[in-house]
């Protein structure tokens, strides 16, 4: 099974923008991921899972998958979650 | 309810015609006419079915929630920026694969469309709520996405605000926050059949300068279509009206708009008394240069005014009401010193007269930051300075970070404490600010212990500034929100004006100012009456600022006088 392992780095953490732009990223990657905080995990393209996290700025959260691409789907996943999106919002703005 | 001497509706005399009229209470000056559309409420949930397709109810669940979030998506595209930013999450919540596969499991269960669906939205509900924070606020928007799920399910007309692509008044039983918050342009005026002067509804219409009548029996009869004039002023709503009738309320009231959007200087009652007219804002945001008439169409494209209108275009004399809440929002750390000194100091370059309030939360608003335990009855808990009991160094920093924020700015704040009680509590403020170096201290009178004990507290501060909406609700153990007890909670109530009478006799013996920055100070019909009570200054939205300049200017003091004796009998 394939792993990442990143701190989220958002200010607001894993809400409102960062998730949707997250759960969006892993939809369209078509691989079945799951996102693991703590002790709680859920699919990473189900909004409310990813929202009951509860993520906040610095937590470290763990992607997981298997099968054909998901190596790819989780470098591109965990590359999106260590980049500050709300501050990309600033720069759309 | 008291009864007042109406002054002469804005725009007008009584309604012509129509074929009959309701009445409400008026809470938001200006008059619309046009077609109702009624805001559908939520829909009730049917007795369970037995069912005999199972296959045929997961079908109507996985087409109901692809129509939420299909409609959802359109209101994004229609809306754009943030307000399209928060539509899209609330879609992709109806798309969520994890709720379907729930709702699915629950007809294969025997469970009908409709239940199946209230049932799934149910559970994240509770889940979301039990998180607590920014994740509990999200569980009211589950319950719109489960009222709009539910209804698709039905059969039904989806709830939530209409976007039909005309003006239309807005009509319904009583409006969310969630759905005021959403309100776009084509709405002319709102009309509800609940609610109370200090609503929600009164509030943001008032802040977007929206005619608006509320309390209105009977008004979710009309058809949907039926053309109205509405008046929110007098409350009265006409019905049927004609289409040059329309066409009438519609010029009047635009020349109506632009006389108080070309209104400029100091407030002034017809023989030159002078009441200073200021501003209720949330942070330096609300000094930017704006149209005081958002419901022209106006946009930050016609930005006008600047320093020679006054603070936000308005004309306003200065800051009467500086809410400091928002820098504590959603925050699990205090805002930092530092972070306060630059939010302070930013507010006090852009206007020369500064009214800072201090943190005013506590258990009826809860901020996380402050680990307050909950309490049976938070209106009446620990909230407003009362915080100070259990976290004093929450204001002491904040009293450092004003002091700061004053030295570097080169201003002179005046600072006041929210929900002061007693005569201790004014003077351990006073005393602890003046410390700072803060050389203007107040207390907010918004519970009747301080109301009558205002000469006492003026030998302790420097003046009062009088919260008409907690008043009322202390002075009438009233809630502010509930909505059947809104004749309770009328600005005209006369219990509620001798407090603020005695509040204001106080501040005259001692030549110390007292103002009023609750709801009441921005209504133009009671403004005027405020004065007559002896009130020294007004605080209100900027939007209300042309409104309440011109209606004073129409009266002398003598005549507010007048206005103040008769409410008071």
């Amino acid at each position: 099974m394939a792993q990442r392992t990143v701190a989220v780095a958002s200010a607001s953490g894993l809400h409102a923008r960062p998730a949707k732009l997250f759960v969006q990223a892993a939809v369209k990657s078509g691989v079945p991921v799951t996102i693991r905080a703590g002790e709680k995990a859920v699919p990473a393209k189900s909004m409310l899972g990813v929202l009951s996290l509860g993520v906040v700025q610095g937590t470290e959260v763990t992607l997981e998958a298997e099968g054909p691409g998901a190596e790819e789907a989780l470098d591109t996943l965990a590359a999106l979650l260590a980049r500050d999106l709300d501050a990309d919002e600033a720069l759309d703005a | 309810m008291p009864d007042i001497a109406a002054p002469a509706t804005p725009g007008g005399g009584p309604w012509e015609g129509g074929a009959g009229g309701l009445v409400g209470l008026g809470v938001s000056q200006g008059r619309a006419a046009g077609p109702v559309i009624r805001l559908a409420d939520p829909p009730e949930l049917p007795a369970p079915r037995t069912v005999t397709d199972p296959g045929a109810e997961a079908a109507t669940v996985a087409k109901a929630l692809e129509a939420v979030a299909a409609e959802l998506n359109r209101r994004a595209l229609a809306a754009g920026g943030e307000a399209a930013e928060i539509l899209e999450a609330l879609a992709m919540i109806a798309e969520d694969p994890v709720l379907l596969e729930e709702a699915e499991r629950l007809t294969a269960g025997g469970a009908d469309a409709a239940h199946a669906l209230d049932a799934a939205f149910s559970g994240h509900r509770e889940a979301l709520a039990q998180l607590g924070g920014y994740l509990a606020e999200r569980a009211a928007d589950l319950d719109d996405l489960k009222h709009r799920a539910v209804a698709s399910a039905l059969g039904l007309p989806m709830p939530g605000l209409p976007s039909p692509g005309h003006p239309y008044v807005l009509v319904a039983t009583d409006l969310s926050p969630a759905d005021t918050a959403g309100l776009g342009g084509d709405v002319l005026a709102l009309v509800t059949e609940r609610g109370g002067p200090t609503s929600h509804t009164a509030i943001l219409a008032r802040a977007r300068g929206l005619p608006a009548v509320v309390a209105c029996a009977g008004v979710t009869g009309l058809a949907d279509g039926t053309v109205i004039g509405v008046d929110g002023g007098t409350g009265e709503i006409a019905i049927g009206l004609s289409e040059r009738e329309t066409a009438e309320v519609a010029r009047t009231e635009a020349a109506r708009r632009a006389r108080l959007r070309t209104s400029r200087g100091p407030g002034r009652t017809a023989d030159g008394h002078a009441v200073k007219l200021l501003l209720n804002i949330g942070s330096a945001e609300d000094l930017a240069p704006h149209d005081p008439e958002p419901a022209s169409g106006g946009t930050s494209a016609e930005q006008t005014g600047g320093a020679e209108a006054g603070v936000g275009g308005t004309g306003a004399e200065g800051v009467g009401l500086f809410r400091t809440e928002f820098l504590f929002l959603d925050r699990r750390q205090p805002p930092s010193f530092e972070e306060q000194v630059t939010a302070y100091a930013e507010v006090f370059g852009r206007a020369e007269h500064v009214i800072v309030r201090t943190l005013d939360a506590g258990t009826d608003k809860p901020l996380p930051f402050l680990g307050l335990p909950q309490e049976q009855n938070p209106a009446l808990g620990v909230r407003g300075l009362r915080v100070d009991r259990l976290l004093p160094e929450v204001l002491d920093t904040q009293l450092d970070a004003i002091a700061e924020a004053a030295r570097r700015a080169g201003a002179e704040p005046w600072v006041m404490a929210p929900m002061v009680t007693t005569v201790g509590e004014a003077s351990d403020f006073a005393r602890r600010a003046r410390a700072k170096g803060i050389a203007h201290v107040g207390v907010m009178v918004e519970v009747p212990a301080a109301a009558l004990r205002a000469g006492r507290l003026l030998q302790e501060v420097d003046f009062l500034s009088i919260g008409t909406n907690d008043l009322a609700q202390y002075t009438f153990a009233a809630d502010r929100q509930h909505s059947a007890l809104a004749d309770l909670l009328d600005p005209r109530q006369p219990a509620l004006l001798e407090l603020i009478a005695l509040c204001a006799e106080a501040g005259r013996q001692a030549g110390k100012p007292v103002g009023v920055c609750g709801e009441a100070a921005g209504d133009p019909l009671l403004a005027p009456l405020l004065v007559g009570l002896g009130v020294t200054s007004l605080s209100m939205a900027a939007v209300c600022v042309p409104a309440v300049r011109e209606a004073l200017a129409g009266l002398t003091l003598d005549e507010c006088r007048e206005r103040a004796r008769a409410a008071l009998e």
